[in-house]
């Protein structure tokens, strides 16, 4: 038998230098993880019960996720109007009319139009910290991300990087009832909100928000305080530790791109489906990086699109898969997939040439040399779950 | 019968000169959930060391190559609807196909049981 790579993906490239930990290593250790390199970490990639056990938790009760890799830094500027105009250069959201205490999803553009990551923008909830805008980065591209928005900001706005910071998820249709026996007010935010309570005792930073497609919270605490609130939750019978495995075929299922996979430098937010993400303001403004492609593709539609495709039977076609229309033109790849625990099947998604990206149309994917039928469906492939207040 | 073991964590039954074949209990635990198992053609030839099946896990797929040379008799119908089978009992119920072996006295070459304990000990 081949060795299985546990997580096929560029994040994994640096393999050579010394990885880092997140401060809730020991605990995962503890747990019974398998630890892999993950995009410079070592993670857990799952722990005793497995992917499809951890997986239908999430989806049935509550998970716990280290997501402390990720990037989480603070841009901060005399007034709020000052922080969201300087960081509209680089992303194409509406950051200025974003209201206290909400979160925002976006992209940083090259000048092509191109995405160089994915970011979660939140505008601070406390009056007194207007000009702060919390941003939550994919860990692979960090250092990169960090370097590209200094270099692009006007000098009365400062990116402070918040490393002594850590981050958790709990996710999962009991994660409200779950947080609201340590932070009962956590129970009232509704999807896309943020704020910052107490939880347990422990000054956090939360919102309601995830990469899930459940309801749930992503939680922001000091690194020397989050193995503590971690242990508190994992008392809850509730909760259950989930791994990147579980992260990842929960995610798919939720339709929701994986920076370095369905989305990179070379696609656009349009051709992403993520047309949605850009505020109508900022469609007929522009004034963000690749604009020009942007506005274009909007007017005049992308030559690809993003797609949801779902195998017939029961074999998985994964990343990289050619997909080819019925008369054997080559029409797209797929850039994720694998088996849908909650589907019950296989699942993918992938990008196709705007032809034949019609729900319903069918397309065979070439999968160790033979053809596997297929066809486009819309996502997500199991519903949101999003607590929309 | 005897049973036999190769470094790519595959397991040989002996029975004459018909060999069932399968992964080993390491191997699916490597794996974790296993949900689809792709098995050769009745009737196909294999050779020794190339691709017989593929198995594939939530996360990836992996290549289980033909231990011996010889031809498939059988496969285990039973992995196309239960693939968590291998999981449940990977040196069982969840055995891959049965291969006619071209030389029987290849066999003699693999690890038998004691000789692959010691094997998985320096994987450890």
């Amino acid at each position: 038998m081949s060795e299985p790579a546990d997580t096929a993906s560029p994040d994994n490239a640096a393999v050579s230098a010394p990885l880092a930990v997140t401060p809730l290593h020991d605990l995962h250790v503890r747990l019974g993880a398998r630890m892999v390199p993950f995009a410079g970490y070592d993670m857990p990639v799952q722990y005793r019960d497995g992917i499809l056990a951890e997986h239908n938790h999430t989806r049935t009760a509550a998970g716990l996720f280290d997501v402390s890799h990720m990037g989480q830094a603070f841009l901060t500027g005399p007034d709020h109007e000052t922080t969201a105009r300087a960081l509209e250069t680089l992303v194409p959201a509406d950051i200025v009319n974003l209201g206290h205490g909400k979160q925002r999803y976006t992209q940083l553009l090259n000048a092509e139009g191109g995405i160089l990551d994915d970011l979660m923008v939140t505008r601070s909830s406390d009056p007194d910290e207007d000009g702060v805008l919390m941003l939550i980065v994919n860990a692979a591209c960090k250092h990169q991300d960090y370097a590209h928005i200094e270099a692009h900001l006007p000098a009365n706005v400062k990116l402070m990087r918040a490393d002594h910071r850590a981050l958790i998820a709990l996710q999962g249709p009991k994660a409200a009832e779950v947080l609201a026996r340590h932070a009962p007010e956590a129970a009232a935010m509704a999807f896309m909100a943020a704020r910052s309570m107490k939880i347990a005792g422990i000054d956090a930073h939360l919102s309601r928000s995830g990469y899930t497609g459940e309801d749930g919270y992503e939680i922001s605490v000091k690194a020397n305080k989050v193995a503590s609130l971690a242990e508190t939750l994992l008392r809850e019978p509730e909760v259950k530790p989930i791994g990147l495995g579980a992260r990842d075929s929960l995610r798919l299922e939720a339709g929701l791109c994986l920076y370095g996979h369905d989305i990179d430098t070379t696609t656009s937010p349009i051709e992403a489906g993520l047309t949605w993400s850009i505020q109508k303001r900022r469609r007929v403004e522009g004034g963000f990086p690749g604009d020009a492609r942007i506005k274009d593709e909007l007017a005049n539609g992308p030559s690809r699109v993003r797609v949801g495709l779902v195998p017939e039977g029961r074999a998985p076609a994964r990343e990289g898969t050619e997909i080819r229309a019925t008369d054997g033109r080559v029409i797209g790849t797929i850039t994720s997939g694998g088996f849908g625990p909650t589907v019950g099947g296989p699942i993918a998604m992938g990008y196709v040439s705007r032809g034949s990206a019609d729900v319903g149309t069918p397309v065979a994917l070439m999968v160790r040399g033979k053809e596997l039928a297929a066809k486009v469906t819309a996502m997500p492939f199991a519903p949101h779950r999003y607590h929309k207040g | 019968m005897t049973t036999r073991y190769t470094t790519d964590h595959e397991w040989v039954s002996l029975d004459g000169d018909v060999a069932t074949v399968g992964i080993t209990d390491y191997a699916q635990q490597q794996l974790g959930d296993v949900v689809y198992v792709e098995l050769p053609e009745v009737g196909r030839k294999v050779a020794k060391g190339g691709e017989a099946a593929v198995v594939e896990s939530v996360k990836a797929a992996s290549e289980v190559y033909a231990p011996l040379s010889g031809e498939v008799v059988e496969i285990n119908p039973a992995l196309e609807g239960a693939p968590a089978t291998v999981n449940e009992d990977a040196q069982g119920k969840g055995w891959f196909m049965k291969l006619k072996l071209d030389n029987r006295a290849d066999a003699d070459e693999l690890m038998d049981e004691a000789a692959y304990k010691e094997f998985l000990a320096t994987l450890a």
